[in-house]
């Protein structure tokens, strides 16, 4: 993982005295023998959080802005920037399992849990399969349903070009987001890149539904679930169908102006979301 | 040397707009465009032609696989080939092949392959390709992360299967079969010759000359491009320490033969422009799955040689995109062309530079109708294959080629009646 510029970036709408500093990082060891890295920073109540479709290349504003009241946790999802090994992952299962010994080597478990996409995907599937291990829950634009009426956008069938432009509301701060740190070798980091995409088509291809309808049943942490006003890939009834469905309390937040990487797009509306949902 | 006829079997009549009105010719290719009683008329008409050439003494016929495809009408290559099984005697049925990842379980292609083998009295080569992006993770829904490791626990599933003694249980990765025993077993033993068609990825040249088996190199883009993978191939070959008997490569050129060749530029002018110019407008949107190329194969890409021959093909196909002329066909070497002395000095020439032994012929191509189709398989029958067939006979055997029961153990279709 590559040590982000202290001021590098500026957030969108941020104040203007608003600057991004560095988190700790630290390696985890997990079970078979596989690592990942994460980030930490911040005092206060601990806050999980799971990353999106493009990992975690830099530490965003987001979780800067969260880390002000939070003590915030990130881990890095398998495939994700600072975690290799995801090839081992065949199904659904897999990635659950996966996803739990990730959160017990960060001591995670039992804590609230911020996910986004791929990250908010998991979020629900761990508190499905495994109630206890989360406290209260945040899922920025969760896959898992499909319905073939309004069906979700295939985030792989679109030229290499375009992609940031169908995933986020701000292609050229995605763009900067996922840019290559000084320093870091050219070829590597466009694998790494691409590595991100495989590991999330990994579980997410071809982008069908994962079954939660059956599960969500399950979920009785208190849900807000937030979605960006102009995400091209999941429709807003999603959002709604994931509300009807989850057992625990829910709200539905939706960000004006924000594509699927809502987090990334409007960190401070998502920043005042979760402030406002976790008190 | 080994001379296959190839048949692409495309859409003869894609609209002269086609570029400009529709988005792609694969994946999500307009329904409309194809009536079913033309296709009827096409199949036909197509299946008329393989087996015209193996009555004409080529050696080998060969189909293959694509789905939802406007230039590759056979998204079962095994069906067309059991058709010619019947209607052909001596020549080889080269099926370039069935992607291993879409069958399951794949032991259908283990029994398709076998009752192939049987019906032609073991004429078969068994094509095992990964297949490309269009066809396997967008028309199949294959998982792209998961592709290569699905096709090699595929294939080591059926080689196996040709071969195991009894029944035996697979607990693979992907697969889990208690009872595996596909009935009958291939007539050619151990099982048929495997050919893998690739491109310029340096893991399945190794893996071809670790496990002994034809690398095809099948590209619409002519032996020029071909020059520089099949390089790649045969130093994987010297490093491994095999001999390079040319037998162990296959690949693939379009072809159009007349009296002379400036009457051969002008006869296959429409149906090379035709293909050029329709059949491979593809939605870049398919071009690259997340996942199907691996990492080794990304770097080599970026990093080393291969990016030359990837970015020359990237390159043909952005140029073949914008409609190239005739001569700007034959000037790169996608169509060959000539009288017939000329194309048979050229094809000694090209097949001695690649070292290939088996070269692959597409005779029809684009919208090239059946008398024209007729006229250039029988006038390379007549007139260069005796030419050019004799190449590498003295040095090398052909160790990848049918072993057929013995003419007079075959059996053939026989009325029951009259």
């Amino acid at each position: 993982m590559v040590a982000p510029t202290a001021g590098s970036r500026r957030a969108r709408g941020a104040p203007g005295d608003f600057r991004v500093s560095a988190p700790e990082t630290r390696s985890l060891e997990l079970p078979g023998g596989h690592r990942a890295q994460v980030w930490e920073k911040g005092n206060g109540p601990t806050l999980g959080f799971l990353g999106g479709l493009v990992g975690l290349p830099r530490w965003p504003d987001l979780l800067e802005r969260l880390a002000a009241r939070h003590r915030v946790v990130a881990p890095a999802l398998p495939g994700s920037f600072g975690a290799e090994s995801f090839r081992q992952l065949d199904d659904l299962a897999d990635w659950v399992s996966a996803t739990l010994d990730l959160l017990d080597a960060a001591d995670l478990v039992g804590v609230d849990l911020v996910g986004a996409s791929l990250g908010a995907t998991l979020a629900a599937e761990v508190a499905a399969f495994s109630p206890a291990s989360v406290e209260r829950l945040v899922l920025i634009s969760p896959f898992g349903l499909f319905d073939p009426e309004e069906p979700v956008a295939d985030p792989w069938a679109v030229r290499k070009n375009e992609w940031n432009a169908l995933v986020s509301s701000e292609p050229d701060n995605l763009e900067a987001f996922l840019s290559r740190p000084e320093g870091v070798d050219e070829v590597e980091w466009e694998v790494q890149r691409t590595r991100c995409q495989e590991a999330s088509a990994r579980l997410l291809w071809p982008t069908g539904d994962l079954g939660i309808a059956k599960r969500l049943h399950r979920i009785r942490a208190a849900t807000l679930l937030v979605w960006g006003e102009a995400d091209q890939l999941l429709p807003q009834a999603y959002a709604d169908r994931f509300a009807r469905g989850i057992a625990g309390e829910t709200a539905i937040r939706r960000i004006a102006g924000a594509g699927h990487t809502a987090e990334l797009d409007r960190p401070q509306q998502v920043a005042q979301a979760i402030a406002d949902f976790l008190g | 040397m080994k001379l296959l006829w190839f048949h692409l079997m495309p859409h003869t009549r894609l609209p002269e707009d086609f570029v400009e009105k529709h988005a792609s010719v694969w994946v999500d290719i307009d329904p409309d465009l194809l009536d079913p009683a033309f296709a009827h008329e096409l199949y036909h008409e197509f299946m008329d032609e393989l087996e015209h050439a193996a009555e004409l003494g080529f050696h080998g016929i060969c189909v293959n696989e694509h789905h939802q495809n406007g230039y590759g009408l056979m998204p079962s290559p095994n069906l067309i080939a059991s058709a010619l099984a019947r209607r052909t005697q001596d020549a080889a049925l080269v099926v370039m092949g069935n992607s291993l990842a879409l069958y399951n379980p794949p032991t259908r292609v283990a029994e398709e392959f076998a009752m192939l083998d049987c019906i032609s009295g073991g004429r078969l080569v068994a094509g095992f390709p990964v297949g490309t992006p269009m066809d396997t993770c967008y028309a199949y829904g294959q998982n792209p992360s998961q592709l290569r490791e699905r096709y090699h626990e595929a294939h080591d599933l059926i080689v196996r299967a040709w071969q195991a003694p009894e029944a035996f249980a697979w607990n693979g990765r992907y697969n889990k079969l208690r009872y595996v025993n596909p009935w009958p077993r291939p007539i050619q033993k151990p099982h048929p010759p495997i050919w893998i068609p690739g491109g310029g990825s340096v893991e399945t040249w190794k893996w071809c000359v670790e496990a002994d088996y034809v690398y095809a190199n099948l590209s619409y883009y002519g032996h020029k491009l071909a020059a520089e993978t099949l390089h790649g191939y045969w130093q994987e070959v010297e490093r491994q320490g095999r001999e390079p008997n040319p037998y162990r490569a296959g690949f693939l050129q379009f072809l159009g033969v007349a009296e002379s060749r400036e009457e051969a530029i002008e006869l296959y002018r429409e149906p090379a422009e035709y293909f050029y110019g329709r059949c491979l407008h593809v939605h870049p949107r398919w071009a690259m799955p997340p996942g199907y190329a691996t990492e080794a194969t990304q770097r080599s890409r970026i990093e080393s040689q291969v990016a030359k021959v990837a970015n020359a093909n990237t390159d043909a196909r952005r140029q073949a995109a914008r409609k190239p002329s005739m001569e700007e066909i034959v000037e790169r070497g996608y169509v060959m062309v000539g009288g017939p002395d000329e194309v048979a000095e050229k094809l000694r020439a090209v097949a001695t530079e690649l070292n290939v032994g088996h070269l692959m012929l597409l005779m029809q191509f684009g919208n090239m109708d059946r008398h024209l189709t007729r006229y250039n398989t029988e006038l390379f029958a007549e007139r260069v294959l005796p030419q050019v067939a004799d190449l590498f006979d003295d040095r090398w055997e052909d160790k990848w080629w049918p072993r057929p029961l013995a003419p007079e153990e075959r059996a053939a279709p026989r009325a029951i009646s009259g």
